[in-house]
């Protein structure tokens, strides 16, 4: 009875959000405010019913409901709570009802709380939100109904894959749809300021606290996923250049690009027309993400049953939305009012060349992605594009803008002093200099750019504490008074510093790992010894494990530092009966200078039988990316809780010229 | 701002929407990597033997007009998974009587000469394919690889990776006895 229940709520939830798509905006066209205030009720009904049928799935796999389709497919009755629950956004129906549900958790977000958005653009930005709710709920009743059942039910499950079964990828998903979809509601708040034909500082700010939720959860979603590669996956890599790894990565980069351009419209009332650009692609970045994870039109580790049937309808939902909202921007920008004017040398400058390498980077990404999709299209060959395009491309790109990071927030507005901010930022040059000798004489023979790039992550460290104790005057005045500045600073600025300092953390984990990892690959029995980095690692053999759901071998192996036993390390090859397929569990010491990383792979047969394949890898630095990831996680946190944020409601500047009102 | 730059965003996302929608086509597979040699005979080639292996050269002569299909393996002795492999090649020369010829790639004849002394030689030919000019002719992907070839010297099979999965052995017995009914 309850998946029923679950489904009925789901129809309902996509009749309210036919309402709600057409009610408050025409509302907002007539003038009528009772139409306009209904948004509260549909936006609080939609999150309510979708809600409810999220809960009737959830309660499907956790009481292991095998009428169900979805959870015979997904789940089995000896898996582990977590990952049962876990399960019911594992598959493609289940994640499609998250995905809508955070669509209405957001839309619900700005109806309640965005007390002082002006009754007319937050009634046509639900509109627009609902519109988006329209096109997933029925691609969902009509394609992919996550309460199907199925008759005769079976005795169990047919087990979530066991690679998917694990604590970071539970939460993996979910923190990427928040930051994918999070941007939908910046998406529609920038189709409604289209519609009315204005953006204005008083838009940038009500737009600003949601695109920063938005990119705090894709941050959090991509470290996640980025850290579930590195130690599940056993391959000893954080980041592959994978399709759908690109396609989380993009909108992240374009919206960071938009989180600095809103900036300068909040303050200085300018590149309003880029602005309202990049909040439309960054949106139309995640459907792509969506689409093509959904359709298996690209070669890739990540995918869920593929059906062309939903790859087409997702398409045409990725049409409509993008180049509706791109034809909108077409017609309506030219009208937008051009903002404050600067000099080349500004902080407006800089952030413009900031969204411009910001941009040029994701058109890298993009074009790398999909690249052989175009040529097989064109010529019919087959090809893949790999990490040695990517970083080749991508890094020459990243490397200016982490040099015009650590310049950047020492310009002032609409004209700066050049030999001013050169003279501030000495220390930051000695810094990376320094830097780049001393890696540069520890690591000879090494790549180059690996010692560039830490100079420059160096220079971007020392310049944002400069910058940051600039703003408090420390060293200038007494301790407590920099105290008192420090804690009158806004939050944002805060948050600005600490998210850069993450970055240049983030570059120091991404060169370490890469640069100067070692790698050992070999036939291993019990005694083998190996050197790697400074260590000893004897391998003792392997012993049998029953686990709840699996039977695994793990490897012994002692690590030896100058004959001293340091660690024990036991990898694991596991084997998942019900699913039929096997995992390993690589294992890790991980320290802040690195991680001894091991993998255990296939026994050998025949003579040589009693030998394990061992994969042993140094990888120093590693964990500074995560540290970095959470320092841009806080920094944004930071800034989301700036008081201007919170409260001070900004008023809206009369309207300047009258514009012809849209007609709905 | 005149109209037409702002117009681009829109003409771009309609052109990549309309490879999107071809790449949709439920007949493409975008994981198969179609292989240039099956069906096609052997490359012609000939490779000088592996010194110090004691087994002759191998050429593209040797693999055309036998009574029999014969496997031939890619290696090299810088390959950790051919190690592996190597033990399952052995067994399936020494067991089921197949026959197998070696291809070395880009390796030092007295590296592979090694190697194969140490692990033992299931090799009935060894060409030495030093430059990897041969192994482009072939388009390897990698190393190890293994390719059937018929008995009048026609590329049957090819299997990329080393064969240790019991399913690989199983896919390679199965190409052989394909191969075999064939000719």
């Amino acid at each position: 009875m309850i998946p029923e229940v679950g489904h009925f709520a789901l129809i309902l939830a996509l009749a309210v959000a036919v309402v709600q798509s057409v009610l408050p905006i025409a509302g907002a066209g007539t003038g009528r405010v009772q139409w306009m205030e209904s948004v509260r009720t549909t936006a609080t009904l939609q999150v309510v019913l979708i809600g409810l049928a999220f809960i009737a799935l959830v309660r499907s796999f956790v009481v292991s409901d095998f009428t169900v389709l979805n959870v015979v497919e997904n789940s089995h009755s000896l898996k582990p709570m977590l990952f049962k629950v876990a399960g019911s956004w594992g598959s493609h129906e289940g994640s499609l009802l998250l995905w809508t549900l955070i669509l209405a958790i957001f839309g619900a977000g700005v109806a309640l709380l965005g007390g002082n958005i002006p009754a007319g653009l937050k009634a046509r930005t639900l509109s627009v939100q609902a519109w988006i709710s329209v096109g997933f709920l029925t691609f969902m009743l009509f394609t992919s109904n996550p309460f199907d059942r199925v008759f005769p039910a079976p005795m169990d499950g047919q087990d979530l894959n066991p690679l998917l079964q694990d604590v970071g990828l539970a939460m993996h998903p979910p923190l990427l749809y928040f930051g994918y979809v999070g941007f939908s509601i910046v998406f529609s708040f920038a189709v409604a300021a289209l519609l009315e034909g204005r953006v204005d500082p008083a838009w940038a700010r009500w737009v600003r606290p949601w695109t920063l939720a938005a990119w705090i959860s894709l941050t959090a979603g991509i470290a996640l996923g980025s850290w579930w590669a590195y130690y599940e996956l056993g391959w000893g890599g954080w980041w592959f250049w994978d399709p759908v790894e690109n396609v989380s990565f993009m909108p992240w980069l374009l919206g960071t690009a938009l989180l600095h351009s809103a900036i300068v419209t909040e303050k200085r009332d300018a590149f309003k027309s880029w602005t309202i650009l990049l909040a439309i692609l960054t949106f139309s970045l995640s459907l792509l993400g969506t689409f093509i994870v959904r359709s298996g039109l690209l070669t890739s580790v990540h995918a869920f049953a593929v059906d062309p049937e939903r790859g087409l309808y997702v398409l045409g939902l990725l049409g409509v939305t993008v180049v509706g909202s791109l034809t909108l921007y077409a017609w309506r920008a030219p009208q937008l009012e051009p903002g404050g004017l600067f000099r080349p040398v500004s902080r407006e400058a800089g952030l413009l060349i900031n969204n411009l390498l910001l941009a040029t980077a994701t058109a890298t990404v993009l074009v790398g992605t999909l690249y052989p999709l175009f040529i097989e299209a064109i010529t019919g060959e087959k090809l893949t594009v790999g990490p040695p395009f990517f970083n080749a491309v991508f890094i020459p790109v990243m490397l200016p803008l982490v040099v015009m990071m650590g310049v950047g927030p020492l310009l002032s507005w609409k004209r700066a002093d050049l030999a001013g901010v050169a003279q501030r930022l000495r220390l930051a040059l000695l810094a990376a200099a320094i830097v780049a000798g001393i890696v540069w004489y520890l690591q000879t023979g090494g790549p180059i750019l690996a010692v560039l790039s830490i100079a420059i992550a160096a220079w971007l460290f020392v310049a944002s504490l400069r910058e940051w104790a600039l703003r408090i005057r420390l060293g200038n005045v007494p301790w407590h008074e920099a105290a008192r500045r420090a804690r009158q600073l806004p939050r944002a600025a805060h948050g600005m510093t600490l998210a850069h300092l993450g970055v240049a953390v983030l570059i120091l984990g991404f060169v370490g790992s890469s640069a100067w990892k070692e790698e050992q690959i070999l036939f291993a029995g019990p005694g083998t010894t190996v050197g790697i980095a400074g260590f000893d690692v004897v391998f003792d053999g392997v012993e049998p494990v029953q686990g709840p759901n699996y039977v695994a071998q793990q490897g012994q192996l002692r690590v030896l530092r100058e004959g001293q036993e340091i660690a024990r390390l036991r990898p694991e090859r596991r084997s998942y009966p019900v699913a039929g397929s096997t995992t390993t569990e690589s294992a890790i010491r991980s320290t802040f200078a690195g991680d001894l990383y091991v993998t255990i792979g296939e026994p050998a047969i025949g003579p040589e039988s009693g030998q394990w394949t061992l994969r042993i890898l140094y990888e120093p630095l590693v964990n500074w990316i995560w540290i970095g990831s959470v320092m841009l996680i806080l920094g944004g946190f930071l800034s989301i809780s700036d008081r201007r944020l919170r409260i001070g409601a900004p008023r809206r500047a009369a309207r300047r010229a009258a514009l012809p009102h849209p007609a709905e | 701002m005149s109209r037409i730059p702002l117009a681009l965003p829109a003409l771009l996302a309609i052109t990549v929407g309309g490879f999107l929608l071809w790449g949709l086509d439920p007949d493409r597979d975008p994981n198969a990597v179609p292989s240039a040699r099956i069906a096609q005979p052997v490359p012609d080639f000939v490779l000088p033997a592996v010194e110090g292996t004691g087994r002759p050269g191998l050429s593209a002569a040797d693999l055309r007009g036998g009574d029999a299909p014969v496997l031939v393996n890619v290696f090299a002795s810088w390959c950790v998974p051919c190690r592996a492999e190597h033990a399952v090649l052995t067994r399936l020369v020494r067991n089921e009587g197949v026959r197998l010829m070696g291809l070395n790639y880009q390796d030092e004849p007295a590296d592979a000469a090694r190697w194969l002394d140490d692990l033992g030689n299931p090799y009935a030919r060894i060409g030495s394919d030093i430059d990897g000019r041969v192994g482009i002719d072939w388009a390897i992907s990698g190393v190890p690889e293994t390719f059937v070839v018929d008995a009048d010297g026609v590329v049957t099979f090819r299997y990329v990776g080393p064969i240790i999965a019991p399913g690989a052995q199983e896919e390679i017995r199965e190409a052989l006895a394909a191969a075999a009914v064939r000719s």
